[in-house]
C-alpha cells in the first residue's frame, strides 16, 4: 500500500500543473498515469493559449464575453470570470518556466487570431503550444523530483463514507494491484473521445477519469455537448489546427467558393467551431465537397510562413497525405475532438464527492458551456489544475489520516481476476467500434430525435454484450489487452451520459444541434444536465437539470 | 494491400524470458501506416501483441521501433513507402533499450539520461510580473531541440550507447542545447563545462549520423551535439583530448596541407599523458605490421600553399 496527501491521476497538463502547485505548497504528491506524462494528450493541443493581456491592450471581460457568446450562453459566468482574470498570469507563469512562446519585435509574446475571438490573443509556440507546454512541466516535475506512477492503470476511486480515500491500480509494468491511499484525489485524466470513431483523440483518451467519478457518483454535466473540430485531416482524421484558419487560410467548397460568407460574413473562417462546422457539414450534405471533404486553402500564405508558423501542419500534410501545402490546398471535414461536458465541480476544482477534485478536459467548470472556443482547453487546464490544487491542499488539512482498508483490493483483485478467466467471447475492439460508431451516427455535427434514439438503441445493444467480451492475453507483464477491456467498460459508462444528455435537452445550443428542433430556448433550456448513475432506472441514468449562473451578460442571439 | 509484418516477440513470463519470431499477414487500407498495421493485428488477430501508441499523430512519443533494422515512429511510416510489393517488414523493439514484453521497451535509460543535463531552465531572475523579453529569433531557433518528443529512436540507434552506456546519449545532449541556447538560462558556461569534462559528455560521440538520419522530429540531435563542442571550446574548455584532436588536425592540414596522423594521434592524447601514448603502441605495432603505419615525419602535399590560401580565404571571410 502506498500512502500521499494528494494523489493526481493524469499526467497531462492540468495534472502536472496542480502537480507543481501541491510540491511548491510542500504538500506530499504524486501523479499516476496510464502512460508516461510527456505521452499524454495535452501534446496535441497545436494553436495556442488564450490570455487578455492588459499591458496588450486587451481586458479580461472581453476574453469573457467572447467565451461565453461561443458557449452559447451555456458557460457558468462566474466560472469564466475566473478563468479570464488568472489567464494572464497563467500563461506568463508558463513562460518563466521556460516555454519558448513566439515573440514580437519587441521580444515580448506575440500573438495569433483564434476563432470566435474578436481580437489576438492567442499565444503560441508554431503548431506544438500543447507538446510544448506538456514538456516544460514535465521539465519542472524533474527539477522538483515529482513522484510518478508512471504507466499505472486506476481500475476504481476508494470511496469511504461518502469521501474519496484513494485509488486501486495496476502497475502494468508487473501486472500487480495495488491501493494508493490519499486524503485527496485530483481527477485530471483527460477527455473521453474515443467514445466515438473516428475522433482526433489519441487512442488513450479513453474517458477513464469521467467514468471512475461517475461510478463513484458524481454527476456528468452537458455532456451532450460534442465539439466537432472543422478541420481535420480526410481519411486519417488528425487534426489540423485552427492556428492555419488564425493565420489566413481559407475553406473552399467544391466550387472553389468561401462557403462560410453565407453563415458568418464577419467572422467567415473564424467563427466558432460548431458554426464553422455545420456549414463545412451543410456544403458536404448538398453536394459541394469533395469526396466528404471540404477545402482547406493556405496557397497565397506563401511557403515560408507556412513553414516557419504551421510547421507541424505542413510536415502532417506531406506525410500523411502527401500534400504540399504551399502547392495544394488540403482536403479536410468535421472530426470529434473535445467532449465539452465531464464531471461538474465548482470554481475550485471541487465535485461533490468530497476530497475528489477535477480539472481538465475531464472536468466541467463550466467554461466551455455548449461550445468550447479555441486555445481555451489549455488556458482551462492550467487556471483550473492551479485551483484544484490549492483547495486540496486546504481540504486535507481537515482529515486526520488515511484510511486503513484493504477490502477494495481484494474486491478488485477478484473482479479483474473473473475478468480474466472468463471464457472466449467477443473481442473488445468489436464491441468498441460498434459503440463508438454508433455515437458518431446518432450525435453528429447534426442530430436529431430519431438519431439520438438510434445511438440509444445500439448502446444498449453493446451494453448487452459486454459480459460476454474476453481477454486473450493471460499474462501479468504489461498486458495491454486486459487495460483495453476496463477501457470499454469506462467508454460505455461515458457513452450512456452523452446519450442521456443529448436526449434530455430539447432545443438547438452550441454544439448540440437538432434538426428537429433548430432554435435555442432560454425560457426553459438554459439550463445544465446532470446525469448521474442509478442503476434502479431505465438505461442505468437519472437525470437532473439545474440553472446557469449569469452573472453579468444577458443571452442574446448569437451572431459571427 | 496486404501488410506482411515478421514480428520479433518476447514474452517475459517464462524464466528469463522467451523470444521468437512471429509473421502476420494483414490487409489494409493503402494509405495504412505501420501502426495502423500491428494495431489491426492485435485487434483482429492477436491480443496478445504489445505495442505503445498514443496519438497516432507523430507528436506523443509512444511508437517508436524498428523497422527494417532502422528505428521509426510506426505511426508515421507508410506501408506503401517501405514495402510498395508486399515485401516482408521486420519490425523489432528498439535497440539499447531492455524490452519489457513484445514491442515495449523500457524508457529508465532514456529518461535517467534526460536527467544528467538539468533539463530546466535556470535563470538568475524572474520578472515579477510580464515575461522574459527575448528575440523571437532566439526562441524559434529552440524549435530545433523542442520538436524532441523524446520517444526514443535516437537513442535505439545510437551507435556509441551500444558500447558504453555511460553516454549521455543524442536525445539528452539536444535537450541540454536547448538550455545552453536560451538567452533566459543563466548556467550557459557551467553546463557547457559539465558537459565537455563529464566522462560520456559531448567529446564521446563519434559522429555516425545514425541520430540524425532515424530522429523523426528534425532535431538532429549529432548537429546539436557539435554545436554544443564549439561552445563549450568558445568558452574556454580547452582540455579535452576532443579539442586537441580538432586543433591538430587543422593545425597539420593548413601547416601540410594534408593529415598528419601520427601527430593528431599524439596531441588527441596529450604529450604528456603517458598512459595513454602507451595505449597507442599496440595500434602503431598493428598498423606496422599491416603496412599502415603513416609517415612519422610528414609529407607536404605538393599543393600546400593554396591550401594555405583556402584556410586565408575561408578566414578572412569569417572575421
Amino acid at each position: 500500500m502506498y500512502k500521499h496527501d494528494v494523489l493526481i491521476i493524469g499526467g497531462g497538463l492540468a495534472g502536472l500543473r496542480a502537480a507543481v502547485e501541491v510540491t511548491r505548497a510542500g504538500g506530499d504528491v504524486a501523479v499516476i498515469s496510464k502512460v508516461h506524462p510527456v505521452r499524454s494528450h495535452s501534446n496535441a493541443a497545436q494553436g495556442g493559449i488564450n490570455a487578455p493581456l492588459t499591458d496588450r491592450g486587451d481586458d479580461w471581460e472581453g476574453h469573457a464575453y467572447d467565451t461565453i457568446k461561443g458557449s452559447d450562453f451555456l458557460a457558468d459566468q462566474d466560472a469564466v470570470e475566473v478563468m479570464s482574470v488568472e489567464a494572464g498570469d497563467a500563461v506568463l507563469e508558463l513562460e518563466r518556466m521556460g516555454v519558448i512562446f513566439s515573440r514580437g519585435d519587441d521580444g515580448k509574446l506575440g500573438t495569433r487570431r483564434f476563432g470566435g475571438q474578436k481580437i489576438a490573443r492567442t499565444f503560441f509556440v508554431g503548431a506544438i503550444t500543447g507538446s510544448a507546454i506538456l514538456h516544460v512541466l514535465f521539465e519542472q516535475a524533474l527539477k522538483l523530483g515529482l513522484n510518478v506512477y508512471e504507466e499505472w492503470f486506476v481500475t476504481k476511486l476508494i470511496i469511504e463514507d461518502g469521501r474519496c480515500r484513494g485509488v486501486v491500480a495496476i502497475d502494468l509494468k508487473t501486472g500487480e494491484i495495488h491501493t494508493i491511499k490519499a486524503k485527496a484525489v485530483i481527477m485530471a485524466a483527460g477527455g473521453a473521445g474515443r467514445v466515438f470513431e473516428p475522433s482526433t483523440n489519441a487512442l488513450i483518451c479513453t474517458g477513464d477519469g469521467l467514468a471512475l467519478a461517475y461510478q463513484a457518483g458524481a454527476p456528468l454535466m452537458d455532456m451532450e455537448m460534442i465539439q466537432y473540430h472543422p478541420t481535420t485531416l480526410a481519411r486519417t482524421g488528425i487534426l489540423m489546427s485552427e492556428a492555419a484558419r488564425g493565420e489566413g487560410a481559407h475553406l473552399l467548397n467544391s466550387d472553389g467558393e468561401r462557403f462560410m460568407e453565407k453563415t458568418a460574413p464577419d467572422y467567415m473562417e473564424l467563427a466558432s467551431r460548431d458554426v464553422v462546422s455545420r456549414a463545412e457539414q451543410t456544403e458536404i450534405d448538398e453536394g459541394r465537397g469533395i469526396d466528404g471533404n471540404v477545402l482547406l486553402d493556405l496557397r497565397h500564405l506563401g511557403r515560408d510562413f507556412i513553414e516557419q508558423r504551421l510547421g507541424y501542419l505542413q510536415e502532417v500534410s506531406v506525410e500523411f497525405l502527401g500534400i504540399d501545402m504551399a502547392e495544394q490546398p488540403v482536403p479536410v471535414q468535421p472530426g470529434m475532438h473535445y467532449i465539452m461536458g465531464g464531471i461538474k465541480t465548482d470554481i475550485d476544482g471541487a465535485t461533490n464527492v468530497p476530497g475528489l477534485y477535477a480539472a481538465g478536459e475531464c472536468a466541467n467548470v463550466s467554461v466551455h458551456g455548449a461550445n468550447r472556443l479555441g486555445a481555451n482547453s489549455l488556458l482551462d487546464t492550467v487556471v483550473f489544475g492551479r485551483r484544484s490544487a490549492v483547495h486540496a491542499i486546504e481540504y486535507i488539512k481537515s482529515v486526520d489520516d488515511h484510511s486503513a482498508s484493504e477490502e477494495e483490493l481484494a474486491s478488485e483483485q477478484v473482479r479483474l481476476q473473473a475478468l480474466l478467466d472468463r471464457p472466449k467471447g467477443e473481442r473488445v475492439a468489436t464491441l468498441r467500434n460498434d459503440m463508438a460508431r454508433g455515437m458518431t451516427r446518432g450525435i453528429g455535427v447534426f442530430r436529431d430525435q430519431s438519431s439520438m434514439e438510434g445511438a440509444l438503441e445500439n448502446l444498449e445493444n453493446v451494453k448487452s454484450r459486454m459480459s460476454g467480451f474476453s481477454i486473450e492475453n493471460k499474462g501479468k507483464i504489461f498486458n495491454t489487452d486486459l487495460m483495453f477491456g476496463l477501457e470499454l467498460e469506462f467508454m460505455v459508462d461515458c457513452a450512456e451520459a452523452v446519450v442521456a444528455g443529448a436526449l434530455t435537452r430539447k432545443e438547438s445550443r452550441g454544439a448540440h444541434f437538432r434538426t428537429d428542433i433548430t432554435e435555442r430556448d432560454d425560457d426553459n433550456w438554459l439550463k445544465h444536465t446532470l446525469v448521474y448513475k442509478d442503476e434502479t432506472q431505465e438505461h442505468g441514468t437519472r437525470v437532473e437539470t439545474s440553472d446557469v449562473k449569469i452573472t453579468q451578460w444577458q443571452p442574446v442571439k448569437r451572431v459571427y | 494491400m496486404q501488410a506482411n509484418l515478421k514480428v520479433k516477440r518476447f514474452d517475459p513470463a517464462d524464466e528469463g524470458g522467451k523470444t521468437w519470431w512471429q509473421e502476420y499477414k494483414v490487409d489494409v487500407h493503402p494509405d495504412s501506416t505501420v501502426l495502423d498495421s500491428l494495431i489491426q493485428i492485435r485487434e483482429q488477430d492477436d491480443g496478445t501483441l504489445a505495442l505503445r501508441c498514443a496519438c497516432r499523430a507523430s507528436i506523443c512519443g509512444s511508437c517508436g521501433m524498428k523497422v527494417n533494422g532502422d528505428a521509426k515512429l510506426v505511426c508515421k511510416t507508410r506501408v506503401v513507402d517501405i514495402a510498395p510489393n508486399g515485401e516482408q517488414l521486420v519490425i523489432e523493439p528498439m535497440g539499447n533499450q531492455p524490452v519489457i514484453r513484445d514491442l515495449v521497451v523500457s524508457l529508465d535509460t532514456f529518461f535517467s539520461q534526460i536527467q544528467r543535463v538539468d533539463p530546466f531552465l535556470q535563470p538568475d531572475h524572474v520578472p515579477e510580473q510580464g515575461e522574459y523579453i527575448a528575440s523571437n529569433d532566439s526562441m524559434e531557433n529552440l524549435l530545433t531541440s523542442m520538436n524532441c518528443i523524446m520517444c526514443g529512436c535516437c537513442v535505439s540507434d545510437c551507435t556509441v550507447l551500444e558500447v558504453d552506456a555511460n553516454f549521455i546519449g543524442p536525445a539528452a545532449l539536444a535537450k541540454a542545447w536547448r538550455f545552453t541556447e536560451d538567452p533566459r538560462d543563466s548556467k550557459r558556461d557551467e553546463r557547457l563545462k559539465v558537459l565537455n569534462d563529464e566522462a560520456g559528455g559531448i567529446w564521446d560521440c563519434t559522429r555516425c549520423l545514425k541520430c540524425v538520419e532515424v530522429c523523426p522530429k528534425g532535431v538532429a540531435p549529432m548537429d546539436r551535439i557539435m554545436e554544443l563542442r564549439e561552445s563549450a571550446i568558445e568558452a574556454g574548455n580547452t582540455n579535452t583530448p576532443g579539442y586537441h584532436h580538432t586543433e591538430s588536425f587543422y593545425n597539420s592540414v593548413k601547416k601540410n596541407g594534408r593529415l598528419d596522423e601520427t601527430r593528431l594521434a599524439m596531441d588527441s592524447a596529450g604529450w604528456t599523458n603517458i598512459p595513454r601514448l602507451l595505449d597507442l603502441v599496440p595500434i602503431g605495432i598493428a598498423a606496422m605490421r599491416k603496412g599502415k603505419l603513416p609517415p612519422l615525419i610528414p609529407h607536404k602535399s605538393e599543393d600546400h600553399k593554396k591550401v594555405k590560401d583556402l584556410y586565408d580565404n575561408v578566414e578572412g571571410e569569417s572575421s
